[in-house]
């Protein structure tokens, strides 16, 4: 089997908690995760506000470094690489931003923005460069008469759009997509999440997508890792973990979430509380507070990520 | 207008100025919410909801004004009371719950303290009554031990917590009218479904009515009754929950229910948006706002914006070409 494109092996990132004087306490958004991205894959990455899943995004495009762990690209293991190589390295993965409005620079125009990374890696001459930008325009379904535009000039879903033709340019072979539609109405969402599998499916792409949306990931995922504080709880095929979720977090998302279908309402229950902090992490089981089948072994035992093929869960009493 | 309806509003159109120039961003609003029933108002960024919901305790920002309309809550005239009435209307009449409750919270005073101000400005009560009165409504929202973390300050509780404490402050005086602008969409989705509960809780036990403001479908199909769809600072639809998914009139609400996300699909589902982009407020179009990205627009919807009709009981529609419910089928 070749290797993966994308390989993050028990990847740890601690930051100083925020108010704590000279670093006493650090906070742990992540804690030993591992994530495989293969090629042509697509993956998501599912998880409430300060799970970590943004900052592995942020790990995996080197806009930040692992504490401890590898990352590894295309079977290259980063820490093996020069800086030169690095930087070449980079180009294989590119993030699509969460908040397309605060990542475009107001001041250059949607032409500058999509050809800025052709630029600084200078590929090809300057009427080359603006020849590949109109092309990117078309494949993102913008028109091309946008592109002496500025940003605050395009409404949320063309600058959506305008990010993710920026991405494209340097000819990635995976894209990592932090919550893609989230600021979008729902109208404008549907065509993002549409373009994003075209894209997908035209260029053989494999897509990574980190996103609190359960359906979001059921449209545009293959495989689903779950995380909760730092950790993945889950991991398996979208479709088998939403419809038999194993860990009692996945199932308490998929009872929480909004289906928009008024007749399903007496089947749902909120677990109850909220995520602990990342600050003071309870012994055991992070899940362990709200679980409704917690158990005592549950508050001593951390479980670790385990399974046969497919499917994994870190649970000491998982539903499935 | 029903013994027992707490908000209506009709036919209201607001003018904003915008620089020198002026626009409308509500042009023919339409809401009515009786006690103990959920309406929810549900529409894209810039279809006016909130400044709708805003007109009906006339917190409109400085350069937006009622243009023409009927605007009511529990009965008053909301158009025609001074300072006074308007004071006296915030807060014991109707209580208003945010998005952001960080935002709306005040850091340095404790929560308790916070909830307890509202009694005694709109009450008049002295402190140890104030107290009394707060501890209680904290409690009736949820709030764990609510007398020993009187004395807490926001930023020590979590969003779910903070948004209780706001849901307190709006419930405090026992108002018949609560309007909760996005009251979920900060919190994580496990969170949200615990601020649903509890608010159709409170419609059941105290009877208030409860206009709930969202772009979420979801939300409103777990919480709401009733729905109001704005598009375009009009009001396009009114009707039940159950008809605004399974028997709606309007190729807006159509359009809308088709494209939210389920999780009944799979990856090789194409999703439905709606193509276009909402209008410009500060470039009106003549006719429909909605015409422009509507498969069903015939010749006569560009020409002049069709009225808001009532089409039966509690269903009120503006469309000239409405999805017909034997089409559907």
């Amino acid at each position: 089997m070749s290797s993966p494109l994308l390989e993050l092996r028990d990847v740890t990132r601690t930051y100083r908690a925020p108010g704590t004087a000279f670093g006493r306490k650090r906070l742990h958004a992540l804690r030993g995760v591992t994530v495989t991205v293969g090629e042509g894959e697509s993956v998501a990455l599912v998880g409430e506000s300060g799970c970590g899943k943004s900052t592995l995004a942020r790990i995996a495009v080197r806009l930040e470094s692992a504490e401890t762990g590898e990352v590894v690209v295309d079977g290259v293991s980063r820490r093996d690489l020069s800086r030169g190589q690095l930087r070449h390295g980079t180009t294989e993965i590119q993030l699509v931003p969460q908040d397309a409005g605060a990542a475009l620079d107001p001041r250059m125009t949607i032409a500058g923005s999509v050809g800025e990374p052709l630029a600084i890696h200078r590929r090809g001459t300057k009427a080359e460069r603006e020849a590949r930008v109109l092309d990117l325009l078309d494949e993102v379904g913008l028109d091309r008469s946008l592109a002496d535009r500025f940003p605050h000039q395009l409404s949320g879903g063309q600058r959506q759009r305008v990010v993710i033709a920026r991405a494209l340019a340097l000819e990635p072979k995976l894209l990592i997509a932090d919550e893609p539609v989230s600021a979008l109405d729902v109208s404008v969402r549907a065509q993002v999440l549409n373009l994003l599998r075209e894209i997908r499916e035209r260029r053989s792409l494999a897509l990574l997508v980190i996103s609190h949306d359960l359906a979001v990931v059921r449209t545009i995922s293959e495989r689903i890792d779950v995380m909760y504080l730092g950790r993945i709880v889950e991991s398996g095929p979208t479709a088998a973990v939403i419809e038999q979720p194993a860990h009692p977090y996945t199932a308490a998302l998929v009872a929480a979430f909004p289906d928009p279908d008024p007749t399903t309402r007496e089947r749902r229950a909120a677990p109850e509380g909220e995520v602990p902090s990342p600050v003071d992490l309870p012994l055991g089981c992070a899940f362990a507070g709200r679980c409704p089948r917690a158990q005592d072994d549950c508050r001593v035992t951390d479980p670790v990520l385990v399974g046969d093929g497919e499917r994994r869960v870190a649970c000491l009493h998982p539903l499935v | 207008m029903a013994a027992d309806t707490v908000l209506a509003i009709e036919g209201l159109a607001l003018n904003a100025r915008i620089r020198r120039a002026t626009a409308q961003p509500v042009a023919d609003a339409h809401v009515e919410v009786r006690a103990g029933e959920i309406v929810g108002l549900v529409g894209e960024s810039g279809s006016g909801k909130t400044l709708t919901a805003l007109s009906a305790l006339r917190l409109l920002p400085d350069n937006i004004e009622i243009a023409a309309g009927r605007v009511e809550v529990g009965g008053q005239d909301v158009r025609a009371l001074d300072e006074a009435g308007l004071a006296a209307l915030r807060g014991s009449v109707a209580g208003m719950v945010f998005q952001d409750p960080i935002g709306s919270l005040n850091p340095s005073l404790t929560i308790g303290r916070q909830v307890a101000e509202v009694v005694r400005i709109h009450q008049h009560a002295d402190r140890a009554a104030a107290d009394a009165r707060a501890v209680e409504a904290l409690g009736l929202v949820g709030f764990p031990h609510a007398r020993e973390r009187f004395d807490a300050y926001p930023h020590q509780l979590s969003g779910g917590l903070r948004q209780r404490v706001m849901i307190a402050m709006a419930i405090a005086n026992e108002p018949r009218l609560v309007i909760a602008d996005e009251p979920t969409t900060a919190l994580d989705v496990t969170v949200q479904a615990q601020i649903l509960e509890l608010l159709q809780s409170l419609v059941a036990e105290l009877g208030i009515g409860v206009l709930l403001i969202t772009h979420d479908l979801g939300v409103i199909a777990n919480a709401a009754d009733r729905v109001t769809v704005m598009y375009g600072g009009r009001t396009v639809e009114q009707c039940s929950t159950l008809e605004a998914f399974r028997d709606m009139r309007h190729p807006y609400t159509e359009a809308l229910v088709a494209s939210a996300p389920t999780l009944e699909g799979s990856e090789d589902t194409v999703l439905r948006g709606i193509p276009g982009a909402p209008p410009d407020p500060t470039r009106p179009e003549p006719g429909c706002p909605f015409a422009p990205r509507c498969l069903r627009a015939l010749a006569g919807c560009v020409v002049a914006p069709p009225a808001f009709t009532t089409i039966g009981d509690g269903r009120a529609l503006a469309c000239i070409n409405p999805v017909s419910a034997v089409a559907r089928v």
